[in-house]
């Protein structure tokens, strides 16, 4: 396919290896920021051909992981009221509530439905006008406008029986948090491509001024990733600390401006906590109270709901690259896909699941 | 979550409301929609999203990052990349 393999050819990747076996001379801590990205480092085993002198830590750029306990478990609860469709992209089915996960409501006679799109929840509702049908509304800045355009849409043709529950994070809150930290280790960073495709990187210009800390824009295949790497580490080794852009063919400085249009008309800022970090001020968007005819935890009253995480999982720490999954007494033997006990191991594209699907082996042997 | 494929436009479908693609991603069609890239016309690729082109792909800069990239990978490959000193030169000849 057409601006995919292109950027997946071997020797290119092995010219941009010896290139950055050449370009680095002191040890580096670098931080992927989305779990997209992290996913395609593990799979390419980019991390064990890197020079030695860098590190590579993971982000917290997994809106399924970091979605909090209490939005699943309201998922729960109104995905479980007789007459309700609930909607959701994939990914979410499986992660565990405090007690329970949709699959298992849709085991239990649920109707929870799957969707590729939110367009596609949008007409489940115009089918099937007696039921009320609710939209997992979750995801960063790249899914935040989609989201947003299916509730503008509905309430344009005066859908009653559409809402949606919607958690969505912001990436750049989360990222002054981690450079705040006394405990930060973190250098340099990879910015999420698609986040910045639909945001622009200004935000990350602030981020790199205040911090004196270098960010690259970074696209998803193992060329973007390696060359991502590769102008990080010139830049560490300069003594640079800007905002650049690897991932050009689909990243401006502004962004997508009928996107960000539409995210700004129909959410608003609010505080939000992350599953395995906590609460991070002004991180999250929320429903317009324009909009809240269509915002599912006033039309359902699951507002008030709080839950406690279990104790055992270190992912603050891995989410905040501290840790690697790995690091955890836990990992793959008590927590695995199958049964998480925390966020990195539910979605395909948390960390501690990107590294037991391509790593396990080599940690089981090491053990 | 943030899986965002480029795909090519064949068609554009335009209504009182939305601005549909039929985008080809490696031989599957699927219905795109193309609100946020008002620009993007039939033979443009477009990074989507959950439905949603989010940037139409700009062919200049992919071209030129590649050209870039690739005379890297044949440079190498001729033993004269940068890296000829660093012990990776014997894998990529």
């Amino acid at each position: 396919m057409k601006y995919l393999d292109e950027y997946r050819d071997e020797r290119i990747a092995r010219a941009l290896v010896a290139d950055l076996h050449h370009r680095v001379a002191r040890p580096w801590v670098l931080m992927e920021i989305c779990g997209g990205q992290t996913h395609t480092l593990m799979r390419y085993g980019i991390d064990e051909l890197v020079p030695k002198e860098i590190t590579l830590v993971h982000g917290p750029g997994c809106p399924v992981c970091v979605t909090p306990l209490e939005i699943i478990d309201k998922a729960i609860r109104i995905a479980s009221r007789p007459g309700v469709i609930f909607v959701s992209y994939g990914d979410m089915l499986r992660v565990p509530g405090s007690e329970s996960d949709l699959l298992r409501v849709k085991a239990a006679g649920g109707d929870v439905r799957v969707v590729y799109s939110p367009m596609e929840a949008l007409k489940i509702a115009r089918a099937n006008p007696q039921r009320q049908v609710v939209f997992f509304g979750i995801g960063f800045e790249t899914t935040a406008p989609a989201n947003a355009m299916a509730v503008w849409q509905a309430r344009r043709e005066g859908l009653r029986n559409f809402s949606m529950l919607a958690s969505h994070v912001l990436v750049p809150p989360a990222i002054r948090l981690l450079l705040r930290s006394p405990q930060n280790r973190v250098q340099g960073f990879i910015a999420p491509g698609h986040v910045c495709t639909v945001m622009g990187y200004r935000e990350y210009e602030a981020l790199a001024q205040e911090f004196r800390v270098p960010f690259v824009v970074g696209g998803f295949e193992p060329i973007d990733l390696l060359e991502a790497i590769s102008m990080l580490v010139a830049q560490l080794e300069e003594g640079r600390a800007e905002v650049e852009n690897q991932y050009v063919r689909s990243v401006s400085r502004e962004g997508n401006g009928p996107a960000q249009a539409i995210m700004q008309e129909v959410f608003e800022v609010c505080d939000r906590k992350w599953r395995g970090v906590g609460p991070i001020p002004e991180s999250g968007l929320r429903l317009r109270p324009e909009f809240a005819a269509y915002d599912a935890e006033k039309v359902f009253d699951v507002a008030s709901c709080s839950a406690e995480e279990p104790a055992e999982c270190i992912s603050a720490q891995v989410l905040q690259g501290l840790k690697k999954p790995v690091d955890c007494p836990a990992f793959g033997k008590r927590c695995t896909p199958e049964s998480p006990l925390g966020a990195p191991m539910v979605s395909a594209e948390g960390a501690c699941a990107a590294y037991y699907q391509y790593r396990r082996l080599a940690v089981v042997s090491q053990d | 979550m943030c899986l965002a494929v480029p795909g090519k436009i064949l068609a554009i479908e335009e209504t009182k409301d939305s601005r549909v693609g039929r985008v080809e991603f490696g031989g599957i069609m699927r219905p795109v929609q193309l609100d946020f890239v008002p620009e993007a016309m039939v033979g443009d690729y477009v990074v989507t999203h959950v439905g949603f082109a989010i940037s139409r792909v700009d062919p200049e800069e992919a071209e030129r990052t590649f050209r870039i990239l690739h005379e890297m990978g044949l440079l190498e490959s001729e033993g004269l990349g940068s890296g000829s000193d660093s012990g990776e030169q014997d894998q990529a000849a």
